[in-house]
């Protein structure tokens, strides 16, 4: 009986254990991303109630009388103990109500949805170039190490990272726009266009497409290939260093060689068995590049008038918008943990052994 | 070889794709009826008129709405002039007055324009209580007594009561700031929510008679003006106008010059010497109302001695910022009204003086100098004056430390009365001169906990009862000239005792394209005005 009873225990935990290892697994993703979040909400919410700005004063303007002054002291509820006033923001956080930006006088969630979609084009379209060019760039200088191509590679990438993106922003505007006229100039889209396609998305390149507006498709293609091949010029220095410093690692391993012994060609050894195994890795370090990029480049949009989400957080964190710092906070948190999940998902898709 | 291939693919479809990045259509200036303006608007925070009280949304009011009294953009110096009043009477105790308001103006939604909603918005503007408020309630109105003092006897008529006699300038001049801009009642009501006289509403959307109504606002971004051509002076050349916001002013600049916009309003001094020699360009100057002064807190034991104060006067190069770094952009002024202000005065009785401020330390007591904080927006020209002032200073033995940090920080420490000197600029609420006098030269109740947060002269802690009475006279008096010469009267003895030293007044150098014309700034009384260009 006893060990018939054990036989089916067994067989009951052997049955349900793969469903009960997800629905941990999935639960521990769970708190883990809501333990970080409120971590991050916690954080942000501290420096801004402890940063030396008068958000009031931000609202009321330097003029104010003392009356105004208070009116607008209660009715943002600094009058009440820190822990209460971070319960109610909890509170309206977890409803998805992030309240009212003190300086565009709009829901901040509306604001975020109208600025973040211009940061994310921008940096989708950074990444794609940092991404097409980086990889090949550290294979090339991986594989002629100490050679010429491995030296002009270098250069060109410390050139990148080197160069202030403010100075490097100018001088592409002034030669490119400026001077030559190839691309359009500051700004997501020639003033005339601006209000044409109905927002979908957001982002223009892909609203004008699904409108049909062709015209406007290639002005926001030449507005955005500038600024965006500036911060992808960023991540294709960082990409191009890495993918060079796996790459080495590989190419010194024994399934290399018992590959070339087999008789592979070079190219079957170097850009499928070499960088399949550099995948894994290289992801993280494209994910985090995305990632940093969608936290929005303030210089970058600052030179280009591009109103996304890092000018967005920047413009509100120094005039103690906190409705508009912590909505943002959570967004850019939110991207984190979405960029490292997805990267986790695309580990198992690439590499079998991690499923 | 594969990896040569690879490369040369590369280059192919790089080759490819840049003549397709320049493909696009692109034009080569802006259409002969639109206009636009590159400018930092990031400080509107509010469209409604009777809340805001920045310069960019002043520039967007001053084009949708209109006001009972106005100036004339063509003439500015002529001073307030009939507008959406086409005539007034004023009783004669002073106090009453009553406009007759014009015939035939509609709203951009169709509506009449009527004395009542004049009646409305001056109402709006006591009920709302928001910060420009103050330049109505001076004058006695209150939520209590507004329905009053504020009232509307027919279509045509409002008839205002003020709480005492005031000079009818003041008062007239007070009636053309943006406080007291006219709203649709009907359309404004209509939205209204909880009593917040449809504040919430008009924050984001417009309600006015004036030369442009709003097409859309994106803040930080733009907003787009379409022309009114109905408006009652006269039809606006440009259909419309677009203003974006251009942060940096060499972003401005190439705009400029490509012809992608028509102004540029931010153009630093180096910009605008880069463009001095295009034929296409061109630079308007136009004195602003702002003025760049230090201030000595005396609470302070040694910056309240009087030969302390006037030695400090004398260790600012004045002429020697303004012809470096400052370039244009700001000009020698020494005292607290801006030029073109009725009032003004052109003495300069300082300059700078190494010696003479040395004897004076020495009579103060203090030969050798002494250690001092100089508190600064941490914008750049105000961080170059701060620095030209830290070595003049030095040269008399005075150490200045310099306390950079962001606007909201450094006004925190000036209204707390938390500093030693402070380094700012201060811009005129109304233009009228009792705004300046009021805040530089009036301190009632100089006790911590009166609390005068708008006065300056109360943030340094000045006593000043005999300057104080001469500002409550120079607002009462009813003669012009006479109380043009109070105001004259109350600076000079301001220049000469006051712990202020004023060094400049805004000079605005704005940036356009050679063919347009009549883009008029407002000087120092008023903003922007679209509807007087032409291309």
């Amino acid at each position: 009986m006893n060990n018939a009873a054990g036989t089916a225990t067994q067989k009951r935990r052997e049955g349900s254990s793969p469903l009960l290892k997800r629905l941990r697994g999935l639960t521990t993703v769970l708190l883990s991303i809501i333990a970080t979040l409120v971590g991050l909400l916690f954080i942000t919410f501290l420096i801004g109630r402890v940063m030396p700005i008068d958000p009031v004063l931000a609202i009321v303007g330097e003029r104010a009388s003392k009356e105004v002054y208070d009116a607008a002291y209660l009715s943002l509820g600094l009058d009440k103990p820190l822990i209460v006033q971070f319960g109610v923001f909890l509170q309206q956080v977890f409803t998805g109500d992030f309240g009212i930006s003190r300086l565009t006088a709009r829901p901040v969630s509306d604001d975020i949805i109208r600025v973040f979609p211009a940061t994310l084009e921008l940096a989708s379209v950074a990444t794609v170039f940092g991404v097409l060019f980086g990889v090949p760039m550290g294979v090339i200088a991986a594989v002629h190490q100490g050679k010429w191509q491995d030296q002009l590679i270098r250069l060109f990438g410390l050139f990148g990272y080197s160069m202030p993106i403010f100075w490097l922003g100018l001088m592409g505007l002034l030669i490119f726009y400026g001077i030559l006229g190839w691309v359009g100039g500051p700004g997501r889209l020639d003033v005339f266009y601006d209000d044409l396609v109905p927002v979908i998305t957001g982002m223009i390149l892909v609203d004008s497409l699904i409108a049909g507006e062709i015209d406007i498709f290639w002005n926001a293609v030449s507005h955005i290939i500038l600024p965006a091949s500036l911060l992808g010029y960023y991540s294709l220095a960082y990409i191009s260093r890495m993918t060079r410093s796996f790459m080495l690692e590989q190419l010194t391993q024994e399934y290399i060689i018992t590959a070339r012994v087999k008789g592979l060609s070079e190219h079957a050894v170097i850009w499928r068995h070499a960088l399949g195994n550099v995948m894994i890795p290289l992801i993280t370090v494209i994910a985090l590049s995305y990632a940093n990029l969608l936290e929005g480049s303030v210089l970058t949009e600052v030179i280009f008038a591009w109103p996304g989400l890092g000018q967005y957080l920047t413009t509100a964190l120094l005039s103690a918008d906190m409705n508009a710092v912590m909505g943002g906070t959570v967004v850019v948190g939110l991207i984190f943990i979405g960029l490292n999940l997805f990267s986790d998902f695309l580990y198992k898709v690439v590499d079998p052994r991690a499923r | 070889m594969k990896i040569q291939n690879w490369l040369k693919g590369l280059v192919l479809a790089t080759a490819i794709s840049v003549p397709a990045w320049s493909a696009p259509p692109s034009f080569a200036a802006t259409p002969d009826d639109i206009l636009v303006v590159a400018n930092r608007i990031d400080d509107i925070i509010s469209l409604d008129p009777q809340e805001m009280f920045e310069f960019a949304g002043t520039d967007y009011a001053n084009n949708v709405y209109d006001s009972l009294v106005s100036f004339d953009p063509k003439d500015l110096s002529k001073g307030y002039e009939p507008s959406l009043a086409e005539s007034w009477t004023i009783s004669e105790d002073g106090k009453t007055f009553t406009f007759t308001i014009r015939e035939g103006v509609k709203f951009h939604s169709g509506n009449d324009l009527t004395a009542h909603d004049a009646e409305f918005s001056l109402r709006r503007a006591v009920g709302l209580n928001k910060t420009p408020s103050f330049i109505l309630t001076q004058f006695g109105f209150t939520p209590d007594n507004m329905e009053s003092t504020i009232k509307a006897t027919d279509d045509r008529t409002l008839v205002v009561v003020t709480d005492k006699k005031y000079a009818p300038s003041f008062v007239l001049n007070c009636f053309t700031s943006a406080i007291s801009y006219i709203v649709d009642s009907k359309e404004v009501k209509s939205h209204e929510k909880d009593g917040d006289w449809g504040n919430e509403w008009l924050r984001t959307n417009s309600a006015g008679s004036g030369a442009y109504s709003l097409v859309s606002w994106k803040p930080n971004e733009s907003y787009t003006l379409n022309a009114n051509p109905d408006y009652w002076r006269a039809k606006p050349a440009m259909k419309r106008v677009i203003v974006r916001h251009i942060q940096e002013s060499a972003t401005q600049r190439l705009l400029l010059e490509k012809g992608d916009v028509d102004v540029a309003r931010n153009l630093s001094p180096e910009d605008i010497a880069g463009i001095s020699g295009n034929s296409d360009l061109a630079v308007d100057e136009d004195l602003r109302g702002r003025i760049m002064y230090i201030s000595m807190n005396q609470k302070d034991p040694i910056l309240s001695k009087p030969q302390v104060i006037e030695a400090l006067k004398y260790l600012v190069d004045y002429k020697g910022m303004e012809g470096a770094f400052l370039k244009g952009q700001w000009k020698v002024h020494q005292a607290f009204l801006p030029l073109t202000y009725m009032g003004e005065l052109k003495d300069q009785p300082f300059s700078f003086d190494v010696e003479k401020a040395k004897g004076l330390l020495s009579e103060a007591g203090y030969p050798d100098g002494f250690d001092v904080e100089i508190i600064v927006r941490d914008a750049q020209e105000r961080v170059e004056i701060a620095q030209s002032l830290q070595n003049t200073f030095a040269q008399a033995g005075i150490n200045v430390s310099l306390i950079q940090g962001t606007g909201k920080q450094i006004l925190g420490k000036y209204r707390a009365r938390d500093f030693q000197i402070y380094l700012g600029a201060w811009g005129p609420d109304y233009p009228d001169p009792h705004t300046n006098a009021d805040t530089f030269a009036s301190n009632p109740d100089n006790a911590d906990e009166a609390q005068h947060l708008g006065k300056l002269a109360w943030r340094n802690a000045w006593a000043i009862p005999e300057l104080t009475a001469m500002t409550e006279a120079a607002v009462q008096e009813t003669d012009n000239a006479k109380r043009a010469q109070m105001y004259v009267d109350i600076q000079k003895e301001h220049q000469k005792v006051s712990p202020f030293a004023e060094m400049f007044q805004k000079n605005e150098q704005t940036g356009r394209r050679a063919n347009v014309s009549g883009f008029v700034t407002g000087s120092a009384v008023t903003a922007v005005y679209y509807w007087t260009v032409t291309k």
